[in-house]
Formats: C-alpha cells, structure tokens, sequence
C-alpha cells in the first residue's frame, strides 16, 4: 500500500494545494535537525579536540615522584624529602606484575646554542622505553630516538623537538649536528614530534647521561611506566592504593600518607575526563532531542489543522467508502513524508555545515584551535539512526491528527462549511 | 430492496434524544419513494442509518438481504462504496479535485487503476452531458452541473440504491426540475431510490412520499 503511486499522487496533490504550510511544517523540522545536528557536531568536535591531547601518551600509563612527608614515620622527622633511585626501579620490574615499559626520568632546563642561536630548552634524560610509553614519533629521515649503547655508554646525545630544529638549526637537517648546552656539546641524533599542548624547545638525552651530569650520578626525578589490565576507574584507584602501600614501605614512609609520593595516572585522569565528556554527550542529546521534539510538535500541529480544514473532505471520502485505514494511511504518509524530506534538507545542511568548519580546522595556523575542537563531525551511525528518527517522528507527528481523522463522522463532516 | 424493521434510535447528547420510534418500512427494487416531514422529525437520521452513516440500536436492517448492524467501520465502508449512492444538499465535491476526478473517487476506494477509473468517469459524465467539462474544478461548474457530476459520482460505482438528500435544496426551480428529471431517468433504468425532501412538489414526482412525524411515520402516500 506504501508503495501503491495512487496514493502518492493523493499526497502530492494535498501537498502541492497547501504549499506554504507544508513549507512552514518542513522548516520547523529542518530547523529541529540542524540544531540537532549542530549540537552532535560541536560536541564531537569539542570531544576530539580534547582527546587529541591525550593522544601522544599511551592512555595507559603511571608516573609518580618524590614529594616530601607529611607525618613522622619510625623515628622520621615529616618533612623528609623521599627521592626515587634505584630501589624504585627494582619494585617495579619485580613486584609490579602490572606494570609493562619503565623508565627513570631526570628533567632539567638548559640554555642551549648552536653558532649565534641559542634558547632555553628543557631536558628530559629518558631510556629507550620512554619512546613506546608517550608514543614518541620521529619525524621521517630525522634520526632515531635514544638506543641502550646511548644509555650504556652515557653518550652526550640528544633527540630535539621541532621547535629546537627551528631555532636552532632553521629547519636544516640537525641530525649529526653538535650544539652547546652549559659548555657540553651535544650531538643531535633525531627529531621528534610529540602531538600535545605547548611548542615549547624540548630535548630527551639517555638517562644515565642526565643522571651522571645533572643528577649527581644518583637516583631519579620521576619513574614513569605502562600499565596492563587495568580497564576501570576502580581498578586503577585499587592499584594506586596498593602500590602506594609498596613504596612507603621501601622509602620508609607512612603508608597512610599521600603526601610523600605525587602519582598521575593517565588512565584514570582520561575515564574521570570521558565521565566528564560523557555527560556533556548526555546534555548535548537531551538538548537535541528537545529540539527534535519541538519540530515534531510542530508537525503535528500543523497536521492537526491540515486534518480538521480537510474535515469536510475526509467525510466525503469515508462517505464514498474509504476505510479508517485507507484515511490513517494517507494522513501518516504525508507525515512522514513532509518529516523525512524536510529533515534530510535539515541534516544535509547541519552535516555540510560540520564538514566546511572540519575543513577549515584543518587547513594551517588552525592547530592550536585544532586541539580545542577537532574533526565537528558526525559519523554513518548517527545519521542512519536519525533517519530511522525521522521516520519514527513523522509517524508520531502524524498519529495524533490521524486519529481525528479516523474518527470524523462523515454526517458532521459534510454539514461544516 | 430495503427491509426496516421497528428501527429505534436515540441519540445521547445531554438529554437523551429519542428521534426513531420503531420505523417499518420495505421499498421495494427499483421503486423511487420520498421522505418528507418537519425539520427535527427523523428524516435526515433515518437516511444515515439507510446510507450506513450512522448505527440504530433495536430493530433489524436488511439491504438487499444483508443485515446491517453491528458493522466494523471497514465493512461499513466496503458496503457504503459498493452498495450506496449519495446525492447531498451541498454537492459535496472534492474542491481541488476537477469533475472527473470526483467521479472517479468511488472507484479509487475499490482499486480500480487509474486510467480505467478516469475513463470510465468520463463515460458517466457524458452521460449527464458533461463530457467537455470533465477537467474543469468544482469552483468552475454551476450549481445544477455539480450536481450532475455528483449523480455520476453516485451511479459510477454501480450501487443498489441511491440515497439523495435534499438533491435540491441548493437549487433555483428550474435547475432542480432538471435534476429531478434525470434522477427519474436513472431510477427507469432500474436503480432503487430514496430521496429526503421538504419540497412537495419534488416529492410529488416520485412513486410513494413517506411522511415523517415525531420519529414515526405518519403515513405513506402513493402516487398516482
């Protein structure tokens, strides 16, 4: 019967008598859609944004480091400073069953130069691990990350960020090429490009070279490591717990006292930041659907007027023997026909819409927006299930009215001018 | 044709409104009777309880040998499409449907395709000589043609009987002695029909005038 062209031609030609309502009715629904659409794009937009900032460190990893206590412990004084070193290291490689890539790091600033340019730089001493934790990428035919001859031999080495190669070197090939740092020369081994916050210089040397010159040849800033199987907030939040237990006992501390140990967990900072991003979803969907709502109140409205100016003419039909179903058919396709192709104009615009501003973020001088909103976009599933809304709304839009249409009296109908 | 047996009916809105009060009535096929009486009398609810626009509560409906009661509103509607004709005061054509188009309606509710529908509509234009004004709008058509063009709406379907309410009422005195005219000649070819009037000398032209009063008939006159 949908398919039935008689009856099309019905729709049409009702359509085609009322053709500023029908435009009006459309509107409100092709306004519904692109509001609906614009709110999913920017909120995947603001979505993307912020998980590209998360995007170069492996989501699931754990740094800590050495902070000072903060109550008296076995005949400690509070206040003691806890420093990381070898020990650390040893707990981690042999007790931590969860834990996967490890690496010390030393982290110091240094003026740095090469000819007449010089800048200030900070310097991570890392081991080749550190490459696999933070997704570290070199920059094609740029050199190599650090390598364990780099660490056993405590080369002066280094691997410098773009920043660096741009004042330094002026985006010439660095890579062989030797720069001061505090009257030590070092050698550029590689390029790195690291996708995060900031364009600040920024250089990694091994770690036993930060540590033998910058470090008195002991111990460690910072011990950073991935975790495995570790899927929820609870888990991590137990593991944490359990691995402060660990380090109070081999730094001699408290284990009640938080203080003593910094731990930022990526994984549990990216679930707290999607519980945060999921509500925003929550929020941007219920607005949407208020908006879809409204269209789709609109359209029953407007059906509503349709059926009761058409009274007269629905009583004619049913005294010429149409049937009830042959009535809410026709009142239900016309509904769903005025929602969906409205509604496709409405999602066309709003998806073109999120295309042209994706576009535009992506084109040069957009990075630093590019990490606030990324990629306004909404994909293949959305739209196939707005298209089933959209059916879905026509008929509920179209329902109503249609029931009053089925109910008309054709005897009442007729005797109405 | 027609078989009423003590029909009641009351109407329920406020005060409870007996208006049919045990109506016996057989017209027979091809017969052409009138129904007259006082506004407020029954006529109009009698005639939708014939065309199977309204439900009566006691009493037996035979049409044809068909008892009507109890109907589903599709069977209802089956039986309206196939079995009865309406002529209406008011013409009650489609506005933005032209002649030919109105006439085809019937048979669009039967699944008549399109083309053989259209063709066989023009058929019964012509025959209500209205051939050339097939693909004009109702707007455009005077009171008597748009009355013509609905009795080619009403006899494309090919029904028992036609139900004709006030066919005239709209009508300037010559016009309506022209739609009478051809309501008697499609009657000669054998179509049983039944016609509410208050206009006597309309009543006068059919074979028994059945006179309505307070929801029973008073009498029953035939005609010469």
């Amino acid at each position: 019967m949908i398919w039935d062209t008689e009856n099309w031609a019905e729709i049409v030609s009702t359509i085609k008598k009322n053709k500023l309502r029908t435009f009006l009715t459309g509107f409100s629904i092709s306004w519904g859609i692109l509001m609906f659409c614009i709110l999913l794009s920017s909120g995947n937009g603001v979505r993307n944004g912020m998980m590209s900032n998360f995007g170069s460190r492996s989501v699931n990893s754990l740094q800590y480091w050495g902070r000072s206590t903060s109550v008296p412990y076995q005949g400690f004084p509070n206040n003691r400073p806890i420093t990381l070193d070898e020990k650390d290291l040893e707990l981690i490689k042999n007790h931590i069953p969860e834990a996967g890539d490890i690496t010390p790091m030393i982290s110091t600033n240094k003026m740095i130069s090469y000819g007449t340019y010089n800048t200030n730089c900070s310097f991570t001493g890392v081991t080749p691990e550190y490459m696999r934790i933070n997704e570290i990428k070199i920059v094609d035919n740029q050199g190599r990350f650090i390598n364990g001859m780099d660490i056993k031999e405590h080369r002066k080495v280094a691997v410098i960020n773009k920043r660096v190669r741009e004042i330094l070197f002026q985006n010439g090939d660095p890579v062989g090429k030797l720069f001061i740092a505090d009257g030590l020369g070092y050698t550029v081994i590689g390029v790195f490009e690291e996708d995060a916050w900031g364009n600040d210089e920024s250089a990694y040397i091994p770690f036993t070279t930060a540590q033998l010159l910058y470090n008195q040849g002991w111990g460690m800033h910072d011990i950073s490591f991935t975790l495995k199987n570790l899927k929820t907030e609870k888990d991590n939040k137990a593991f944490e717990e359990k691995f402060r237990e660990k380090l109070s006992v081999i730094h001699h501390y408290d284990p009640s006292d938080k203080r003593a140990v910094g731990i930022w967990n990526q994984l549990q900072n990216y679930l707290q930041f999607l519980g945060l991003f999921n509500g925003i979803s929550a929020f941007i969907w219920i607005i949407g659907i208020g908006t879809l709502l409204a269209g789709i109140v609109g359209v029953s409205n407007i059906m509503l007027i349709t059926v009761r100016e058409r009274t007269r003419e629905i009583g004619i039909r049913k005294a010429l023997g149409a049937k009830p179903s042959s009535i809410l058919g026709s009142i239900l396709m016309e509904s769903v026909f005025i929602t969906s192709i409205f509604g496709y104009i409405g999602m066309f615009l709003g998806v073109g819409l999120g295309e042209l501003v994706s576009s535009i973020l992506q084109s040069p001088g957009m990075e630093e927006i590019a990490h606030v909103i990324s990629n306004p976009t909404i994909d293949v599933g959305v739209a196939i299930g707005a298209m089933i809304t959209l059916i879905l709304s026509g008929l509920a839009a179209g329902y109503f009215p249609a029931y009053k249409a089925v109910k008309i009296q054709p005897v009442e109908a007729m005797r109405t001018e | 044709m027609i078989l009423l047996e003590h029909i009641n009916k009351t109407y329920h809105n406020g005060a409870p409104l007996h208006v049919l009060k045990g109506i016996d009535l057989e017209i027979k096929e091809g017969e052409m009777v009138s129904i007259m009486g006082a506004s407020g009398s029954g006529k109009s609810t009698l005639l939708n309880i014939l065309g199977i626009l309204d439900t009566y509560d006691t009493g037996k409906y035979y049409l044809n040998h068909v008892l009507i009661k109890d109907l589903s509103e599709t069977k209802a509607a089956e039986l309206r499409n196939k079995m009865i004709g309406f002529v209406f005061q008011s013409f009650n054509l489609i506005t933005f449907k032209n002649a030919m188009e109105n006439v085809a309606l019937p048979l669009y509710y039967q699944g008549v395709s399109r083309k053989k529908r259209n063709q066989m509509a023009l058929e019964y234009l012509e025959k209500m000589g209205l051939k050339e004004w097939a693909k004009h709008m109702p707007s455009e058509l005077s009171g008597g043609q748009k009355q013509r063009v609905a009795i080619a709406r009403a006899l494309i379907a090919r029904p028992q009987i036609i139900l004709a309410d006030e066919p005239t009422g709209a009508l300037d005195s010559k016009t309506s002695k022209e739609v009478i005219h051809i309501l008697r000649e499609v009657n000669k070819e054998g179509m049983t029909m039944v016609i509410v009037t208050h206009e006597r000398a309309i009543a006068e032209e059919t074979d028994k005038i059945i006179y309505l009063k307070d929801g029973v008939i008073e009498s029953i006159m035939v005609a010469k």
